[in-house]
């Protein structure tokens, strides 16, 4: 579909296990020619022919948005690459234990010579399903990593009982219910899991259900997948994730200035946003999706006919205002009597 | 009424120009001992008469380079930082290893500047290598014309350094992410390429501020003219060009625009001799302007009426260069096609 070069981002707290899966993905059998961007060389040897050392210089951008910020280096490298292209067909970066991937992600919105040639193709988080409930606590930047992630890997489940294990993933769902959750041990998860996700790809942002409806990884035993996985339900005090859902149309004249006004005042606190809405008097869905003030959005596909036109949006961030944010997208609604 | 873009240009010169393939991606062109020579992305140096490859970074890619008379200046993701000469003999001068070299700067005399993250390195003419370390990497470098002082882009400002003196270097301050760096030929201004699709520039006697916007893509290459009276940049559907004539520079006048295309301008260079530009597009075309008039003379036709860009054709120039007398005009590309333009 397209031909830009994809960009994976590990992340993970220090310890996590992100050079395991690195190194996992490296030595599976993929025909894949990767070049790696990697921020430290660490003790672990990475066993590649192409790894780039990356510096992590965020740089905050002159346009009056304070909260876009880009990885400087990250674009330098990226433009370096392009001197070999042909040997490589696929970029994994990975960010230092304590690094907000935030700049990261924005850096393939932001930069136009980067999207030119490369797209982000999801953020990975590996966590430490021993040490992932302290971390929560103590480390905010585990926090932003859980919260911003497509896809989160919670590894060496073998250290910790099933009960363990079942809070750290509560707490993880606390935060952040949308992500694709593999839980794991020594990272042993299915390449497909990681790679290739396009989950920046507003073609792919086919619904927005909390992940956890939907059967992620056959790891259970089966008795209590169905509503809820018989999981604690539990309330990040500072990060929450909330979605609001208008049942029918929205006006785009009033949702899009709506929208912008949103990530433009509330930005900082935003990490990601995603919508689906069924704007008034238009066959297509329309999709968007947002890294703090940066928004991407499209008409995307026609709404089918056994679909019912509704409008749904989520919001994953610190301290979000609740009430301002729901009451400010229900004034959206075309129909405001429903 | 006439259409938007007629592209119908006049192309007497077309017939003078013979094209080649350089084999590999077109990094930096230029004259070495008045013959045309082409630094290419797979690490060789092609001398093009007669066709001999030299393999400057064997197991990298060349990621800058410099051309002129006495030497090719290369720095790669290898590391390294070689000089070619005209016998085909290299020479490693710098080796920063397991870095990528991010700036390179040579002056008349020999002297060669680089840099990898935020390690800067003045190697003067006689061998004696002086290293800084910039407040972030590097991704400019700029030697003045007079003394021996190396201008340095970074984040937030440009950073002017004497090499052999102990003292701080002075800073030219203004915030952002700065690029690529130019210094005018009589060492009055300084200009770098911004993150932010804009230049910013500094007379550096006063450190006044110019800001020159309103570019829709970054600038990556600039030429000035032989006396230091325009500077000719990329970045946007035309050359853009700006006054430099008297001693405010750009402040307050508009810029010229000439040869303007659908299509976003990738390289300019500037006649040695007269008020001439050749300007090289992402599409592969590459006009000459006469900057008094506008008028426009075909040099070489890119991707026709109905071929798009994308990732995987993406025929942009990416090299020009005119020898000393500007009666050759060497050029290269993205895919490895390449050509001189000889004219009578």
């Amino acid at each position: 579909m397209s031909e830009k070069i994809p960009v994976t981002v590990l992340t993970g707290y220090l310890g996590a296990g992100k050079t395991t899966l690195l190194n996992r993905i490296l030595s599976e059998d993929h025909g894949h020619k990767f070049a790696v961007i990697v921020n430290e060389f660490g003790e672990i040897g990475i066993d590649n022919d192409l790894i780039v050392g990356a510096d992590e210089e965020v740089f905050e951008m002159n346009n009056g948005c304070i909260c876009c910020t880009v990885r400087g280096d990250l674009i330098r490298i990226i433009e370096g690459l392009m001197r070999r292209k042909g040997k490589f067909d696929a970029i994994i970066v990975e960010t230092t234990g304590l690094a907000d991937p935030a700049p990261v992600a924005q850096t393939f919105f932001v930069d136009q010579d980067v999207q030119d040639q490369a797209r982000l193709d999801a953020v990975v988080t590996v966590a430490d399903a021993k040490w992932l409930a302290d971390r929560l606590r103590d480390a905010p930047e585990a926090k932003n990593q859980i919260a911003f992630a497509d896809v989160i890997i919670l590894n060496k489940m073998d250290l910790v009982t099933p009960e363990e294990l079942r809070e750290v993933e509560a707490r993880i769902r606390a935060i952040n219910p949308y992500a694709k959750l593999h839980k794991t041990s020594r990272c042993a998860v299915p390449l497909d899991a990681v790679l290739g996700r396009n989950a920046f790809d507003l073609d792919r942002i086919l619904e927005i259900e909390p992940s956890f409806l939907e059967v992620d990884d056959h790891d259970h035993h089966g008795h209590d997948h169905g509503h809820d996985h018989g999981l604690k339900h539990y309330h990040d005090e500072e990060m929450q994730s909330f979605s609001f859902l208008i049942d029918g149309e929205v006006d785009p004249a009033r949702f899009m200035p709506w929208i912008n006004l949103i990530v433009q005042r509330e930005g900082p606190s935003i990490l990601r946003s995603k919508g689906i809405l069924a704007f008034k008097g238009e066959d297509k869905r329309f999709v968007f999706q947002g890294v703090h003030m940066i928004l991407d959005g499209d008409l995307q596909r026609e709404w089918r006919a056994d679909e019912k036109r509704v409008s749904k949006i989520v919001f994953i961030g610190r301290n979000l205002k609740e009430d301002d944010l729901r009451s400010g997208f229900m004034a959206c609604a075309a129909n405001p009597a429903q | 009424m006439q259409p938007e873009f007629d592209e119908v240009y006049d192309t007497s010169l077309v017939g003078a120009v013979s094209q080649f393939n350089a084999g590999a991606q077109v990094v930096a062109a230029g004259f070495l001992a008045n013959k045309p020579v082409l630094a290419l992305a797979d690490g060789n140096i092609l001398l093009v008469e007669p066709n001999q490859r030299i393999a400057a970074h064997p197991d990298g890619a060349i990621l800058l380079c410099h051309i002129d008379d006495q030497r090719v200046v290369t720095g790669g993701d290898d590391g390294r930082v070689v000089v070619t000469r005209a016998d085909a003999s290299t020479l490693e001068i710098g080796h920063e290893k397991g870095r990528w070299i991010d700036a390179l700067s040579v002056r008349n005399d020999g002297a060669i500047a680089w840099s990898a993250g935020k390690h800067v390195r003045a190697r003067d003419s006689k061998g004696a290598v002086k290293s800084h370390e910039a407040p972030s990497s590097v991704r400019g470098l700029g030697f003045l014309p007079k003394g021996y002082r190396l201008a340095m882009s970074h984040y937030n400002g440009v950073s002017l350094w004497f090499p052999n003196t102990v003292g701080a270097p002075d800073v030219l301050k203004w915030p952002g992410s700065h690029l690529d760096l130019t210094i005018s030929p009589d060492g009055q201004f300084c200009v770098t390429a911004m993150q932010e699709n804009a230049l910013h520039g500094w007379r550096i006697s006063d450190k006044k501020d110019m800001r020159m916007t309103g570019y829709p893509g970054k600038t990556r290459s600039f030429s000035f003219s032989h006396d230091g009276q325009w500077l000719a940049t990329s970045g946007a559907d035309a050359c853009v060009v700006w006054p430099f004539q008297t001693k405010d520079g750009p402040m307050g006048k508009p810029p010229r625009e000439c040869g303007v295309r659908p299509h976003k301008v990738s390289q300019v260079a500037f006649h040695p001799e007269a008020p001439v530009i050749a300007i090289g597009y992402e599409d592969g075309w590459i006009l000459l302007c006469r900057l008094a008039d506008g008028a426009e003379l075909l040099v070489r036709a890119g991707l026709g009426e109905g071929e798009e860009l994308s990732p995987r054709n993406r025929p942009s120039v990416s090299a020009l260069a005119w020898d000393k007398t500007g009666h050759k005009l060497l050029f290269g590309l993205e895919t490895g096609e390449a050509g001189i333009l000889t004219l009578g």
